[in-house]
């Protein structure tokens, strides 16, 4: 029965390894592809080359479930076929092309559970293609992943969860943080303590990366408004106001990032109806509780289908597995559905609370100067957006880039859209969700024109 | 919030040949609504290739296609921008003595009509040429074609059209034309009613329903083109490449980017819409880095296809209904209108005020497929003929 049955997972993060731990369970054979070279995903990514550092020392608090998580990844290792280091780059009806090691070939699926995480979201201000200014995320990777830290003198900014807990790895690392800037007013957090009932330990363990650093003397401000990074070749300072005062402090690097976006081109190839999602401020692919889509057969789970943290991850991607074996007429532990679907929706609400402690910048999109890049790929200005937006009367993100460029170029809008959709949306004053969405167009990252293509697989 | 609107001329589509068309209307003192279901210049007009080349039109082609190769270069002066225009010459390679032979029969077809064709030998071409790899028997070299931006030139035509005054519509569908005694009536998405003396069919893949509406079934047929884009380069390809045969044409943009096209495409699931085949896409990956040695290590960042209109003798449709006074048709390009759309622009705004166009246009007559036909049953949309896509 389970051999007709051949569900690929994209990525081997918190959420893909546990839908694979779900189907193995069930005696299925899952194919799983990841970018990366070994399972582990972002939040709990591995180290490239074994050194001294202690799974303590990599993951801090979290280290019992990345240990856990690794330790199910490698005791399923051979009841799967696991494809590290491939990307899957495009998806079409029931197959999917993967590109690895200079070719690409054609694997055809039964279902398709889309894991693919998600990416720091960027907002551009002067100076942020400055060498030496890295996307929280791309900071974090460096120092879990290669053991280094992004500079010597080294600002966190920007606003969400992850800014105080890579600030915080970066002391524990023994690097020097000259700040942590916070672009939300200290009262703001308050509104973590309404999180207390529901998520103590989450909120505890936010409350303690933020004291440990100031007990060692960080200096932590609130109600930043980010104004410059200065440098030419290399970052060496940064200015900000804060409560209208201008502030200067020398760095050598800047990590920074306002919360996260998924990462949903797979899901908008294979035909994904997307709804938007105010609490994200962006579209995402419609999915139920157990992460099936508005296509037959296909799955998201994770930060890939709305932005909801590595514990959740962990719990939809064994969601969405059990989905699989639903949809399959398989028997299911209906018990322990019920418990993952009691925890999915009481992080759910704790995101509300996320969202109030750790809010968008909201005057960024209007304050933000004509003259600052916007699209780094295709070398395209705020300006030149708003200028399309007003005089050709561009209204819809998908004619932007039409008429502008932005979001063309090798990242595909990945880090750009987001900034671009916020930029469209105020130049007309409209809601954001009015400006659309960029449509995905394959490969969903660069490819070599020389690959070999093998053709249909399995 | 139903309105009713009253035009002298009201033009569904609003891709390059409905907005070139409703510009040189404004231009003509005639008041314009030009409609079309989504964004003007979005479908095929805005994602083709970008190719402006006279060479391997049908010599029935060459009058008009002399008609818009005059205006390409004027284009910053007609809507305000050159829409990276560039006269870089279009260069058509053999790459067997079966296609060379091709080639020189096409010059010799095409001689009276001042393309001024120069034929290339291998080892000219070499010489050159020296980033064409392969085994090259010759090319057909046309030093007055080039390329253009596609995204910038349709848009910019709606747009200036707009600004001289068309009521542009956007994401305004008609979903009822109908002859009425003092000429047409069209209902529109957004309860518009259009009342109009004169009504162009330029919906391009999307035009047969129109012209099925006035007794006049075309064999229309869809066409998915699909491209890649790679990243930026340094400028090599000094030339719009193109192959007898077809199976592959390139052209490099200012910025550096190198355009790749040669396969076909599939519609997704809103079939208006279409995407290239994952094989497709590395197929003309690997074609262009086999041709093209400077590709061999970059890399493709996005592919894309669109959906255009396709007779079945891959003739457009241009001219008045023959069953409906008033009614114009311009549709069904098969994968060559750009080049040739400002001059049909230009042609659609004559035969409305003139009756007649001093560019001839006999030979795309909507009948004469009826007259192909005769003997098959009356309203019968005959199958489009199958063309080999790749090779």
């Amino acid at each position: 029965m389970s051999d007709a049955l051949r569900p690929l997972i994209v990525g081997a993060g918190p959420t893909g390894i546990r839908a694979a731990q779900t189907l193995v369970d069930a005696g299925i054979r899952p194919i799983v592809v990841d970018e990366a070279a070994a399972g582990g995903g972002q939040i709990y990514r591995q180290r490239l080359v074994p050194d001294e550092r202690t799974p303590r020392d990599l993951y801090g608090s979290e280290t019992g479930k990345a240990t856990a998580l690794h330790e199910t990844f490698a005791r399923i290792r051979d009841r799967i076929d696991y494809l590290p280091q491939a990307l899957v780059w495009n998806v079409q009806g029931k197959a999917a092309d993967v590109a690895a090691g200079g070719r690409t070939r054609r694997l055809n699926f039964s279902h398709l559970i889309l894991a693919t995480g998600a990416t720091d979201r960027v907002l551009p201000f002067r100076g942020w293609t400055t060498p030496g200014v890295f996307t929280l995320g791309g900071a974090q990777i460096a120092l879990k992943s290669q053991g280094c830290a992004i500079g010597e003198r080294v600002v966190f900014l920007g606003s969400g969860p992850l800014l105080y807990l890579v600030a915080w790895q970066y002391v524990k690392a023994g690097a020097r943080v000259a700040a942590v800037l916070d672009t939300a007013p200290f009262s703001s957090k308050l509104h973590l303590l309404r999180g207390l009932l529901s998520q103590p330990g989450v909120v505890l363990r936010g409350f303690r990366y933020a004291a440990e650093l100031m007990a060692r003397g960080v200096p932590v401000h609130f109600g930043v408004e980010p104004d410059q990074i200065e440098g030419e070749t290399r970052v060496t300072g940064m200015i900000w106001r804060e409560r209208g005062k201008e502030h200067r402090l020398a760095c050598d690097a800047v990590g920074y990032g306002f919360a996260l976006r998924s990462e949903t081109q797979l899901a908008d190839l294979a035909g994904c109806r997307f709804v938007f999602d105010g609490r994200d401020r962006a579209w995402r692919p419609e999915r139920d509780l157990a992460g099936r889509t508005s296509v037959s057969g296909l799955y998201i789970a994770g930060d890939g289908a709305g932005i909801a943290g590595a514990d959740a991850a962990e719990l939809a991607g064994e969601r969405a597995g059990f989905a699989v074996l639903e949809d399959a007429g398989l028997t299911v532990d209906r018990a322990r559905i019920a418990v993952l679907e009691r925890k999915l929706a009481a992080i759910q609400r704790f995101r509300d609370v996320l969202e109030a402690a750790f809010p968008f910048p909201d005057k960024w999109a209007n304050s933000v100067d004509d003259d600052v890049l916007l699209c780094r790929c295709e070398e395209i200005s705020i300006g030149q957006a708003r200028t399309a937006a007003r005089e050709q009367e561009v209204r819809e993100l998908n004619r932007l880039k039409a008429l502008t460029r932005v979001g063309m170029g090798r990242c595909q809008g990945r880090m750009c859209a987001s900034a671009a959709a916020e930029i469209l949306a105020a130049a007309h004053g409209q809601p954001l969700e009015a400006v659309g969405r960029l449509r995905a167009q394959p490969p969903i990252k660069p490819l070599p024109l020389g690959i070999a293509a093998d053709g249909e697989a399995a | 919030m139903s309105r009713i609107l009253h035009k002298d001329v009201a033009i569904i589509g609003g891709g390059l040949v409905g907005s070139s068309a409703a510009l040189a209307l404004r231009r003509m003192g005639l008041s314009v609504a030009l409609l079309d279901k989504g964004f003007c210049g979005a479908q095929a007009s805005g994602v083709n290739y970008g190719g402006v080349r006279r060479q391997g039109r049908p010599p029935e082609q060459m009058a008009l296609s002399q008609r818009a190769h005059v205006i390409w270069p004027r284009l910053k002066e007609i809507i305000g921008i050159d829409g990276e225009f560039v006269r870089s010459g279009h260069l058509k390679l053999a790459r067997t003595e079966a296609e060379m032979a091709s080639l020189e029969a096409y010059a010799t077809r095409v001689a009276g009509f001042g393309l001024d064709l120069e034929l290339i030998g291998r080892n000219k071409l070499r010489e050159r040429f020296p980033w064409i790899a392969g085994d090259i028997v010759g090319a057909s070299l046309c030093a007055g074609d080039g390329h253009a931006n596609p995204r910038l030139v349709s848009a910019t035509f709606a747009l200036a059209a707009r600004r001289a005054g068309a009521e542009v519509l956007e994401h305004t569908p008609v979903s009822h034309v109908e002859r009425v005694p003092e000429g047409f009536h069209l209902s529109a998405g957004s309860g518009t009613e259009i009342r109009a003396r004169f009504v162009v069919n330029s919906a391009g893949a999307w035009a047969g329903t129109f012209a099925e509406a006035f007794g006049e079934p075309v064999p229309l047929g869809r066409i998915y083109p699909s491209m890649i884009v790679t990243e930026p380069l340094d400028v090599f390809m000094t030339v719009n490449i193109g192959a007898e045969g077809g199976g592959i044409y390139a052209r490099q943009v200012e910025r550096g980017n190198c355009i790749v096209g040669g396969m076909r495409a599939e519609p997704t699931v809103d079939l208006d819409f279409s995407r290239p085949t994952g094989s497709g896409a590395v197929t003309i990956m690997n074609r262009a880095a086999d041709l093209f040695p400077a590709l061999r290590n970059t890399y493709a960042i996005r592919c894309w296809s669109g959906t255009e209109g396709e007779m079945s003798d891959r003739n457009p449709v241009i001219g008045f209904s023959r069953t409906t006074p008033n009614l114009i048709h311009a549709f069904g390009f098969s994968g060559a209108g750009f080049q040739i759309a400002p001059g049909v622009g230009e042609v659609l705004a004559e035969l409305i005020r003139d009756g007649e166009s001093r560019t001839p246009i006999e030979a795309f007559t909507i009948d004469r497929f009826a007259r192909m036909d005769q003997g098959s049953p009356a309203g019968s949309v005959p199958e489009a003929r199958k063309r080999e896509t790749s090779k």
